[in-house]
């Protein structure tokens, strides 16, 4: 596949395929990686066409490694990324916490398979807590951008590098498997983004200035909580600029249903159709989980009565429409641990018994 | 007229407090690769990825770019800075516990790619840092906070030989083993790590220089009796050497 040839037309592209597409378009100058299903498309893509380019591509020794190599080749001002899932991005969870920390533009793709532990490859929603919270130490936030179809999977790559460098903090595209596997059809453009000038903190060498350091190190007690104050005043700025949502006939909804990623395609399905059967429903979709629209989902419970959260993992996003709704509305849950999208007929039995049959 | 034989190297960041212990020999190390990027001229092009524990404080010592890695993964992200700016000089200065145990795996792998780094080893045989516990090269016998009654076979295994190690790699240009107990290995000391330096500005592959070193504190020593140690137990086991230069 020749890259340059891709925008402007619509192809049939598997999500992965459209991941690894949209960032070599964005201009992601090194891969590091290690394979594990269901991503390893990426990883295979990237090592041909990197190569092609004269890009940096690393077959790294773990999951552990690679993130460490993104830390390094983004410390010098370049795009970079990995791509991984679930089991393996948590060996990744000691180097994102030093991303936030060193304020580094690392680019994640996470994509979603079943857990916890080696769990299986069926697509699954339960690494939420992951990308959100993370369990690297200390206080810190992850942008993550979800996208629920292919097309989405191109934009939100670019948005990923985007925001990475704009607020020089790691930001995780959370995919699942069944979007890194599907195919659908999509269209390519250039990277719409404006460069992010990194003069000012990049390491090139300390040729007329003096050296730079990039650390996450402050000995001092009082120095760390400036420090790391510092870093929530960034977080304050992305939590006003960078929510993103979508909504789906809320105006008079009685009940809204939630939903992130791949989950909400079936979600909005549902929606529809207990709209023909005149119940006032709609549908919500926060795109990035980090930022969450939790300001719009409060202001939504002032009307709204009752939430029905859906997931591909035991309840992990309801937490956080909980805390938003901070109980102006009732928030129930529906979902299940591992696999395809709960089924549509299934949602609407659902949204009918909430809704106290029709 | 006075002539001026002896002077900080360039590449040193000027009025700076050094943390390092008294008698301590990473002082002496730091120095070397200093009068190494000097007499190279690679202070302004080089970007170090610094290690975790004593070593850390590189960063606050050398007027180098800088990042630091989290521990044991210094050769990762160099592999990283250089991989992405193949134009740089870029080197690690990691202690044995960094490079040999938590981060065996990113050491031993960037050998086995053959990347175009160079990396310092400091063996004292003890987690400085946190207070001398055991490490991956701590000697049979040697007592530590974490070996009450001396490294044992049974509790703890063997020490690791890790220049001996990193010259079987096919990916390593040079990997020597030097001491810094006397003015003449001080001396051999600066030459490997010159030469681990010229490896990779050649492209000739991964540059590896394991340096034994005092710890005067954690070891309850006076710096002569630590550099006694040196010669009388380290180097008998940890032999000192040349084990790979394909440049001979």
């Amino acid at each position: 596949m020749v890259v340059e040839c891709l925008t402007g037309t619509k192809v049939l592209m598997k999500g992965n395929y459209a991941i690894a597409n949209a960032a070599v378009l964005a201009g992601c100058q090194c891969y590091f990686g290690y394979p594990i299903t269901p991503q390893s498309e990426i990883g295979e893509f990237m090592s041909g066409k990197m190569q092609q380019l004269g890009r940096a591509y690393v077959s790294a020794e773990s999951e552990l490694a690679a993130i460490n190599m993104v830390i390094g080749a983004v410390s010098t001002g370049v795009k970079a990324m990995s791509s991984s899932s679930s089991c393996a991005i948590s060996l990744m969870q000691e180097a994102l916490s030093y991303a936030t920390s060193d304020q580094l533009p690392v680019v994640l793709v996470s994509v979603m398979r079943g857990g916890p532990g080696l769990g299986n490859i069926y697509p699954s929603q339960g690494d939420y807590n992951q990308a959100t919270i993370g369990g690297g130490n200390g206080d810190y936030n992850i942008i993550v951008l979800a996208p629920s179809n292919v097309q989405e999977c191109i934009d939100l790559t670019y948005k990923a590098f985007y925001l990475a460098f704009k607020y020089r903090n790691p930001t995780i595209l959370l995919a699942d498997g069944l979007l890194g596997q599907m195919m659908e059809p999509v269209e390519f453009y250039d990277y719409p983004y404006p460069e992010i000038d990194t003069s000012s903190w990049a390491l090139t060498g300390a040729k007329g200035r003096d050296a730079r350091v990039i650390r996450s190190y402050a000995p001092l007690e009082t120095d760390q909580c400036v420090y790391v104050d510092n870093l929530f005043k960034k977080y304050k700025l992305i939590e006003e600029n960078e929510v993103e949502y979508e909504e789906y006939m809320t105006d008079d909804a009685e009940l809204v249903v939630a939903a992130f990623g791949s989950m909400y395609r079936n979600v909005k399905s549902a929606v529809k159709i207990c709209r023909e059967k005149g119940l006032k429903v709609g549908a919500f979709r926060p795109i990035t989980l980090y930022p969450f629209p939790s300001k719009r989902l409060s202001e939504l419970a002032d009307r709204v009565e009752k939430f029905l959260v859906t997931e591909i993992n035991m309840g992990q996003m309801v937490r956080d429409v909980r805390l938003a709704v901070n109980g102006k509305a009732r928030v129930l849950f529906k979902g299940k641990a591992v696999g395809a999208m709960i089924d549509v007929e299934d949602l609407v039995e659902e949204i009918e018994k909430q809704m106290g049959g029709v | 007229m006075a002539t001026q034989v002896f002077k900080i190297p360039e590449s040193f960041r000027k009025n700076v407090r050094y943390s390092f212990c008294p008698g301590c020999d990473h002082g002496v190390a730091v120095r070397l690769v200093a009068e190494c990027l000097d007499e190279l001229g690679l202070t302004e092009n080089a970007i170090t990825a610094t290690s975790i524990g004593c070593s850390v404080g590189l960063y606050d010592f050398l007027n180098v770019d800088s990042i630091e890695a989290p521990h044991g993964r210094a050769l990762a992200v160099a592999t990283g800075v250089k991989r992405a700016k193949p134009d740089k000089f870029v080197f690690t200065y990691q202690g044995d516990g960094d490079f040999a145990s938590i981060g065996w795996a990113e050491s031993m792998h960037c050998a086995f790619r053959g990347e175009n780094l160079s990396a310092i080893c400091i063996n004292n045989t003890t987690y400085g840092m946190t207070g001398g516990q055991l490490g991956p090269t701590t000697l049979l016998g040697q007592v530590t906070t974490t070996s009450p009654t001396g490294r044992n076979i049974e509790y703890y295994g063997y020490p690791v030989k890790i220049a001996e190690h990193i010259a079987l790699s096919d990916g390593t240009a040079y990997s020597a083993r030097v001491s810094l107990d006397s003015v003449a290995n001080i001396k051999k000391a600066k030459l490997a790590i010159k030469k681990a330096f010229e490896v990779q500005l050649k492209g000739l592959g991964f540059g590896f220089v394991e340096i034994l070193s005092s710890c005067p504190t954690n070891w309850r020593m006076t710096p002569e009796q630590a550099h006694e140690r040196v010669r009388d137990e380290m180097m008998q086991i940890f032999k000192l050497g040349v084990y790979k230069d394909i440049t001979v």
